[in-house]
């Protein structure tokens, strides 16, 4: 569905180049994750894609038509001023007039992020998490070929960040989009992602596919060898770079 | 409640010291009326006095509306072209730590010979304008960058990204700053009565002067209370609207 060919970038404010001939396909429904240490580029290549960046080289190939993507950050950024289905329904509203269908799509979105009763809620009144839902409701809503997701977890404790990951994976099988997912973290790279790349220095060191059997309960995915085997060679590779 | 009885029982105490104190005999009338003395000396001229506050007051609300106008409309400016605020920011701080008493004469030289309520705008203007050109502008930088990102990602345009973000992001520090502001206008308002002495004989601040002159200390303290009370009136105010607008941060 997206294909990225020989991406160059470098900010404005360096001379050091972020991104080095970086080259990757992605397939429809499949996510990825990218993973690498601070300043590797992982996060400059989700803007590279959202075109909130251009590329000094290379080029990135959409299929025909409008393409569809949506952006999920660390932190939630929701507006403090709206209610909820006021926030959710920020891409929508930004396009056209927001109608009664609009709304209840909206309550819809927040039940599947198990936000349900809360859409006349300010963020103020959420915890970290609620809000962190509330954010992944507003990219979805769109109906998004491309879901890109930058360490969207990183703030969240462990129990909270398995609870968050079940929820994407359920999503993503009810919704079938592709998603780039950048993560610090080993551990939900393997658990989530059909494909893993090590990143180095702006450029793929590395894939891993974890393939996991998601037909099993998610506590017997994370113990089983398929998972394991995937964080070893994760974590070799990420040794590899030192 | 609590928020309210402290300073009343405050009040009452610093009342009753006051008044203990006069009545001693320690301290010539002149010098401290006692506060019955200033009660009446407020009722017998309630009607001057109100007319005073009035027009003290009319000063003020021109000039902070002013100033809203003027200090929204430049930091607007600013957001949105860094030559302008480099070229006219300086000029602002130079406006601002200028002591307004020093340029008040000025002012009223150049455009209160023939209108000195005229003169006493601007100079209450002047004031009241620097803290919400400063405050704006900052309410306008401190955009959420991503949520920047994400209006430029579902391709809002320029009138939704400044209604719909920058305004309201903006909205808590320009409410902010009306606070500050209103306080401003009303020092500006009053120094700009005294600059102008006779001639703005109609504010708060010429009654004050006036009362002054004769010794009657009573009404000078009347005076100052008017003020003061108006001052928190402004205060207050401005302080309800922004628990009213900004009640989701609650």
């Amino acid at each position: 569905m997206l294909s990225a060919t020989d991406l160059h970038f470098t900010y404005a404010e360096s001379d050091r180049p972020v991104i080095r001939g970086i080259s990757f396909d992605l397939k429809a429904g499949e996510i990825v994750s990218l993973l690498g240490p601070s300043g590797c580029g992982k996060s400059t290549i989700l803007r590279l894609v959202a075109g909130l960046l251009s590329p000094e080289s290379g080029m990135i190939t959409w299929p025909a038509g409008e393409k569809r993507l949506s952006f999920v950050f660390q932190d939630a950024a929701l507006m403090p001023w709206a209610t909820v289905t006021e926030n959710v329904l920020l891409p929508l509203s930004l396009k056209n007039t927001v109608g009664e269908s609009d709304v209840e799509k909206a309550h819809d979105m927040l039940a599947a992020v198990g936000l349900e009763g809360f859409d006349k809620r300010y963020p103020h009144k959420l915890s970290g998490g609620q809000r962190m839902r509330v954010s992944i409701a507003r990219a979805l809503i769109a109906h998004p070929e491309l879901l890109l997701l930058d360490e969207p977890f990183a703030a969240l404790d462990e129990i909270l960040r398995f609870q968050m990951n079940e929820m994407l994976l359920k999503l993503r099988r009810k919704q079938g989009w592709s998603a780039l997912f950048v993560t610090h973290s080993v551990y939900e790279a393997a658990y989530l992602s059909d494909r893993v790349f090590i990143i180095k220095n702006g450029t793929i060191e590395g894939e891993v596919k974890p393939s996991l059997n998601r037909d099993l309960p998610s506590f017997e995915q994370r113990g089983s060898p398929e998972f394991s085997k995937a964080v070893s060679r994760i974590s070799k590779l990420l040794e590899a770079r030192r | 409640m609590k928020r309210v009885l402290l300073p009343l029982l405050a009040l009452s105490a610093i009342i009753l010291a006051w008044h203990l104190w006069v009545a001693s005999g320690n301290v010539p009338k002149f010098i401290l009326p006692a506060p019955g003395a200033v009660a009446g000396a407020l009722i017998d001229n309630f009607g001057p006095f109100m007319l005073a506050a009035a027009s003290t007051f009319k000063v003020t609300l021109i000039a902070l509306t002013a100033a809203v106008i003027s200090g929204v409309a430049l930091a607007l400016a600013f957001s949105l072209s860094r030559t302008v605020e480099m070229t006219v920011y300086p000029f602002a701080v130079i406006l601002q730590v200028t002591p307004i008493v020093s340029i008040a004469p000025l002012v009223l030289i150049w455009v209160g010979i023939d209108n000195v309520e005229r003169a006493l705008v601007i100079i209450a203007w002047l004031a009241a304008f620097f803290p919400i050109l400063a405050n704006m502008s900052a309410g306008l930088r401190a955009v959420d960058k991503n949520l920047s990102e994400l209006f430029t990602l579902y391709g809002a345009t320029r009138w939704q990204r400044f209604w719909r973000l920058l305004w309201p992001t903006a909205m808590p520090y320009l409410l902010a700053s009306l606070k500050v502001s209103g306080g401003f206008a009303l020092i500006g308002a009053v120094v700009a009565e005294f600059v102008a002495g006779s001639g703005g004989a109609t504010g708060l601040a010429w009654r004050i002067l006036e009362a002054g002159n004769r010794l009657q200390t009573e009404k000078m303290f009347a005076g100052l209370i008017l003020l003061s009370v108006m001052g928190v009136c402004i205060f207050y105010s401005f302080a309800a609207l922004e628990r009213w607008l900004l009640a989701y941060r609650r």
